[in-house]
């Protein structure tokens, strides 16, 4: 484990080498490799006339960025929630946030014929609001607190029922099968870089709100009993955690579908590397998360050429043996 | 104890206690149930009076519907039933198991594997083979599966750790079945995904002749031990302190929820949700424990998968939708509702 400030620094250092160098992978291999000098210069001076430079730019470079964002936004969602119900196996899918929030935008997109991204993006976050609170409920012990196992278990339950409507939706609605099939698997490839403009707005006030946050989150960390004696307020804290982890959930989803296992395993990665101090967590969550899911697109590229395994399967079949590992230990805590 | 019958058996070495109002509750539902699959025998894409069904069902030489009746409704109304009854036991003896309201054949994988299994199957070019494998297919899968969880879970097989572990293999197995729809092409994704959402269309003798042991030895079987899942009821310690051999107690219990969810997820697919419903509706219905919750949850389980697979006939002429979509549609309101009770 990193102790001082300073290798703290260089470890999320390394963690932003490794992002890069994922992404640099993520744009150069594929079906047809791209030399290094040939990525500079697609960059700098674009040749119109070169199927490599077009490849490059009208469709690897999107996918990056979107497989980028998309990581860091579950990796830290998954660290706040692991914060937020203090238990290790939280993460946007295991908990059914992503089901819920893809099972709106399904419901919305081939219901109700929305096609606007910003229509979509809002119908995510419903989605996802409601089923944390569908959670909530089911998560809540007899005293008041949150059981791990019985959040666990209502997650599954959450995501077998929007699941489960999504899946029926897809058997009466059949021409947009192929489409509504990636939602359901999670993919970021061939979705554009316009999709990602209309939510910088609420990434961008979620990765403030984090910011912000950063030192009352460690707050949370501790036994209840303790912060109440600090004097402090925990209900506002746990409410801009909440939400940020709707919006980091539902932007993702919006973008790429249900992707999961990433808010899994990186915080856990992450809290191996750094402790639990939130101020280096977060950073490192998000750098490792967007590393993580470009390696995971790059490798999906090459397991069964010529077709793209979804990435969302994965990163389901990396974090599964992950999950048994952390459902086998004696204790549940993060 | 004038609410309650009790039977014994010559020797005494076998009772049961029964009350009045699990009784009563049993014999309405069995009744509902026979006038359902009625109602459902003369429903279709030619609707008959259910006069000349029985016609129809008696004498069947002298009917003129007799084909329609006996080989095309028949079957897949007893499939429908048989299933139905399955998956509901399974989900009671896993919610007993477990000491978890919220556990079910598909929470924890069992169904995942059978679907994973078939749709293996399928891709592979299995259709070639003959149906008649496919079941096999999947019945293997779901107890492949099964043992794979027991193996994960280890010597202390706690309910938590198990439903966990559970959870994270269908995690697995969903990715896996996902894997396999996105890579095979568009007419084998499109017909393994029917079979995954549960339909029971073109229903044969031939595969009710396949379930048909599974329920009947299982089903029975679900009513012995459900005393022991009032004494696991009660918690570990006290269980064992009772005399119980917990361990093997809870792995006879899983392997008889295996045999019966696997076999009816193997002839009706991945059908949702009733091993949810079926066991909370009957505790709604008849008194506590579980000698009576077996009975009644099999009849509930029934009726919904009749009822669900008829609306899929009947409702949408001239399409047959798959019942799943039924199952999962009025099952999520249920579930929001159980949820809403349990909380109070």
């Amino acid at each position: 484990m990193l102790n001082t400030p300073l290798t703290r620094l260089l470890g999320l250092a390394l963690a932003a080498a490794l992002a890069l160098m994922a992404g640099v992978a993520s744009l150069a291999f594929g079906a047809t490799t791209v030399a290094p000098a040939s990525l500079v210069q697609a960059f700098l001076a674009p040749d119109p006339g070169s199927v490599a430079h077009l490849i490059l730019l009208t469709e690897r470079l999107p996918r990056a960025v979107i497989a980028a964002v998309v990581g860091a936004s579950l990796a830290v969602a998954g660290a706040l929630m692991q914060t937020l119900t203090r238990n290790a196996l939280a993460a946007p899918s295991v908990l059914g946030i992503n089901a819920g929030a893809m099972c709106f935008v399904v419901v919305a997109s081939s219901l109700f014929a929305l096609r606007s991204p910003l229509a979509l993006v809002w119908m995510a976050f419903l989605g996802a609001l409601t089923a944390s609170l569908l959670v909530a409920l089911l998560g809540r012990e007899r005293g008041g607190g949150l059981s791990p196992v019985r959040v666990v278990l209502g997650g599954v339950a959450v995501t077998a029922l929007f699941v489960s409507l999504a899946q029926g939706l897809l058997i009466i609605d059949q021409e947009g099968f192929e489409s509504l099939l990636l939602w359901l698997a999670g993919s970021v490839a061939g979705r554009g870089l316009e999709g990602l403009k209309p939510l910088l707005p609420f990434l961008v006030a979620a990765a403030a709100a984090c910011v912000l946050l950063v030192r009352q989150l460690n707050l949370l960390i501790l036994d209840d009993e303790l912060v109440k004696g600090l004097g402090q307020h925990t209900g506002r804290i746990r409410l801009l955690a909440g939400a940020a982890v709707i919006v980091l959930a539902g932007c993702s989803v919006a973008l790429a579908g249900m992707i999961g296992f990433v808010g899994l395993i990186v915080p856990h990665m992450v809290r191996a590397l750094f402790g639990r101090d939130h101020r280096w967590v977060l950073p490192g969550c998000a750098l490792l998360g967007a590393g993580l899911l470009l390696a995971a697109d790059t490798l999906a590229r090459f397991l069964m050429p010529p077709q793209e395994v979804p990435v969302g399967v994965m990163t389901a079949l990396l974090g599964t043996p992950f999950f048994l590992h952390l459902a086998r230990r004696r204790s549940l805590a993060p | 104890m004038s609410r309650a019958v009790i039977l014994r058996a010559v020797g005494g070495r076998l009772s049961l206690r029964l009350e009045r109002r699990t009784l009563t509750a049993t014999l309405l539902l069995a009744l509902v149930l026979a006038a359902s699959a009625l109602a459902s025998l003369s429903l279709g894409s030619q609707a008959t009076a259910p006069g000349e069904v029985l016609e129809a069902l008696i004498h069947p030489e002298r009917s003129e519907i007799a084909l329609v009746v006996r080989e095309i409704r028949l079957p897949r109304i007893v499939l429908a039933i048989l299933v139905g009854a399955c998956l509901g036991v399974a989900g009671l003896l896993l919610q007993g198991l477990v000491r978890n309201p919220l556990a079910s054949p598909d929470v924890i994988g069992i169904t995942g594997g059978a679907s994973l299994a078939a749709v293996c199957f399928l891709a592979l070019g299995g259709a070639a083979l003959g149906e008649a494998w496919l079941p096999l297919a999947a019945l293997a899968g779901a107890l492949a599966v099964a043992l794979l969880i027991l193996a994960l879970t280890g010597r202390n097989v706690t309910p938590a750790r198990l439903v966990l572990i559970g959870i994270g293999v269908a995690a697995a197995l969903g990715a896996g079945t996902t894997l396999v729809l996105v890579l095979s092409t568009d007419t084998t994704a499109m017909r393994a995904y029917v079979w995954l959402t549960g339909s029971l269309y073109a229903a044969q003798w031939g595969e009710v002749a396949g379930l048909a042991p599974w329920a009947l030895l299982g089903l029975p079987l679900a009513m012995t031990l459900s005393r022991r899942l009032d004494v696991l009821a009660l918690g570990d310690e006290m269980a064992i302190g009772l005399g119980t051999a917990v361990r093997g107690t809870r792995f006879a219990l899983l392997l008889l929820a295996v045999a019966l969810a696997g076999a009816s997820v193997a002839y009706a697919g991945g059908l949702s949700f009733i091993g949810l419903l079926a066991p909370h509706i009957a505790r709604r219905l008849v008194a506590r424990g579980h000698a009576g919750l077996v009975p009644a949850t099999a009849i509930i389980g029934a009726l919904i998968v009749l009822h669900a697979d008829l609306l899929g006939r009947v409702a949408f002429l001239p399409r047959d939708l798959p019942a799943g979509i039924f199952v999962a549609g009025i099952g999520a309101p249920f579930f929001i509702f159980l949820l809403y009770r349990w909380r109070r």
